[in-house]
């Protein structure tokens, strides 16, 4: 390896590993979010959709498919990604990265790829369940596929962030429980942001996830509560800050390096 | 001529709740030695090598691997090192065979499946290399431990406390490991706060405590230089207190007063030998044994922390 070279090797390790620990799971992976989505399907798009009428034109049980698959795309990418940072630091592994020939932005690409990949993968599974009970209609394929990554790579740097913040199994937990899983259910995942009463409504445009699933709704069927601009914005946005902690986490070597 | 393969300048760490565990420290290791880092619990050896394998930060100072600084050469020096770390720490999931591959991946260096065989045959790891870590014993894990710090070739070896809670026959299988690789001219840098070990392997010997070091040595300069001897003779008839007419020799009683042992210094012209025992035979103290013994480093390390303290 020459002296200034990338370590893709390295990070190629780190990814494989990633997957394979991944895959080990694969099983539990999968089969709750099918079952979860399935559920979700059973209930609001066939014993509450049925009496509902369409959301913009588009069919109930049709509308909520984008926004479940950001759910999980968006739980996901952070439980997978801090999972994925946490584990070593708790069994202490961590000590093999750190004293690698290897970059914090090679470690933090490897494992927030990893991350991203499989709940990519999981997303699209989710999508393909969902052609099952509902008929899905995607206008702007590559504009769906683009969100999914730039989604899903945004959140597994927060993950990653949570990841290394976390000091226990308990904290890990915290903030998908308390802060990632309202945002999503008041999201506009289950529901057009304009069908609120104000000030829900207002209040709803400071919930990044509104952003999110609106932008991931408009690739399916061409309408979102929000311009796309805002959302592809957003995301970038978002991705920049979770970059200049990162930044600032290799810089202080904050809860990596004593 | 060529750098030495590590050398550490003016190295402190101050922790973030405001301990200081290393004063400056320098240390120059060349290439090919066994070098033990020898002192007890606390003394800053672990933090030392950390620092130079990057699990650390240190607060200032400057480390080089084999001329490369460590922070902004970092991947050409930590490419050459090898840490097996105090504690065992490994993905319990992932096989034995997996896991030293990832690490010599991580190292960035192309796979060499034959390397890692052989790797796994001198660990008696081969027929286990599709057992998981979680089904090895603590020694096994060890050797795992070993193996993945090796996995990348590295040229510079660093074990921190290598054999604390290791079985005899781990320890033997070590420290065969460990002169192999001396001999194919890999550096091993060893802590130990068992100094019959670091007499034992080590060419030289650096006595660390407190966060300072107090003193860098050939072992065997060390041994001369600090060394004395000891006899122990057993009693025919066991005493409870030394006779008068030893006043001023430097005897003393050891196991219940069936031996009596007498210090002298190695280097001396005249070791009072002859002197004590014709005395001895004269008083009809009669011994059925006898035995002569050198000093161990314990001694001479607690002399020296007196010494400093
Ligand atoms: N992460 C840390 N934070 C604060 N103090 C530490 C940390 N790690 C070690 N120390 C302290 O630094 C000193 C040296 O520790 P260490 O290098 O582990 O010693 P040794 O390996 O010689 O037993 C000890 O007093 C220890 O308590
Ligand atoms: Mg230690």
């Amino acid at each position: 390896m020459s002296r200034s070279s990338l370590n893709v090797t390295g990070m190629w390790a780190i990814y494989r590993t990633e997957m394979a620990r991944m895959m080990r799971t694969i099983l539990q992976s999968v089969a709750t979010p099918v079952i979860t989505t399935a559920l979700y399907f059973i209930v609001f798009g066939g014993a509450i959709g049925s009496r509902m009428q369409s959301v913009g034109g588009v069919d109930y049980g049709a509308f909520i498919v984008p926004g479940l698959i950001m759910l999980s795309l968006l739980t996901q990418s952070i439980s997978n990604a801090s999972i994925g940072i946490y584990f070593p630091k708790f069994t202490k592994t961590i000590f093999e990265i750190l004293s690698a020939p290897l970059s914090f932005g090679e470690a933090v690409l490897a494992y927030v790829g990893a991350a991203a990949t499989k709940s990519i993968l999981l997303a699209l599974i989710i999508l393909a369940t969902a052609t099952a009970f509902v008929p899905v209609h995607i206008l702007h394929p590559v504009w769906m596929v683009a969100f999914m990554v730039l989604t899903s790579i945004a959140f597994s740097l927060f993950g990653f962030i949570v990841g290394i913040w976390a000091e226990s199994f308990e904290q890990l937990a915290v903030i998908p429980a308390l802060v990632v899983t309202p945002l999503t259910f008041l999201g506009g995942a289950f529901y057009a942001i304009d069908m609120l009463p104000e000030p829900w409504r207002t209040i709803s445009l400071f919930n990044p996830v509104v952003y999110l699933v609106s932008g991931f709704r408009w690739s399916f069927y061409g309408v979102g509560d929000v311009g796309v601009g805002a959302s592809l914005g957003f995301t970038a946005l978002f991705m920049a800050l979770c970059l200049a902690i990162l930044w600032w986490i290799f810089r202080t070597g904050y809860r990596l390096k004593p | 001529m060529s750098p030495p393969i590590l050398s550490i300048s003016a190295v402190t760490k101050t922790y973030k709740g405001g301990f200081t565990a290393l004063q400056p420290i320098d240390l120059a290791i060349e290439r090919g030695e066994i070098f033990a880092l020898l002192g007890p619990n606390g003394a800053g050896k672990t933090t030392l090598i950390s620092i130079v394998c990057g699990t650390v930060a240190m607060t200032s100072g400057q480390v080089l691997v084999d001329g490369h600084d460590t922070r902004t050469s970092y991947r050409t020096a930590r490419s050459m090192i090898g840490l097996v770390p105090q504690e065992i720490a490994l993905d319990i999931f992932a096989t034995i065979w997996d896991t030293v591959v990832f690490s010599r991946g991580l190292f960035g260096k192309p796979p060499n499946p034959a390397y890692i065989e052989s790797l796994l045959r001198d660990l008696s790891l081969w027929d286990k290399r599709d057992s998981r870590v979680i089904e090895l014993s603590g020694g096994m894990k060890r050797r795992v431990m070993i193996a993945k710090a090796l996995s990348h070739e590295p040229e510079l070896l660093f074990l921190d406390e290598p054999t604390a809670g290791v079985d005899v026959a781990l320890r033997r299988d070590m420290w065969a490991l460990v002169r192999r690789l001396r001999d194919t001219g890999v550096t091993v840098i060893l802590t130990t706060h068992y100094i019959d070990e670091a007499e034992e392997m080590a060419d030289r010997v650096g006595v660390i405590d407190g966060g300072r070091l107090l003193l860098v040595e050939r072992t065997a300069q060390l041994m001369r230089k600090l060394g004395k001897r000891r006899l122990t003779l057993v009693l025919q008839r066991p005493m409870a207190t030394i006779p008068p007419e030893l006043d001023g020799w430097p005897v003393e009683l050891a196991a219940d007063g069936q031996q009596l042992v007498y210090s002298f210094d190695a280097n001396a012209e005249d070791t009072g030998i002859p002197t004590l025992l014709r005395l001895l035979g004269e008083k009809g103290i009669d011994f059925k044994d006898l035995d002569t013994s050198r000093t161990s480093l314990e001694d001479i390390f607690v002399r020296l922390v007196e010494r400093v303290a």
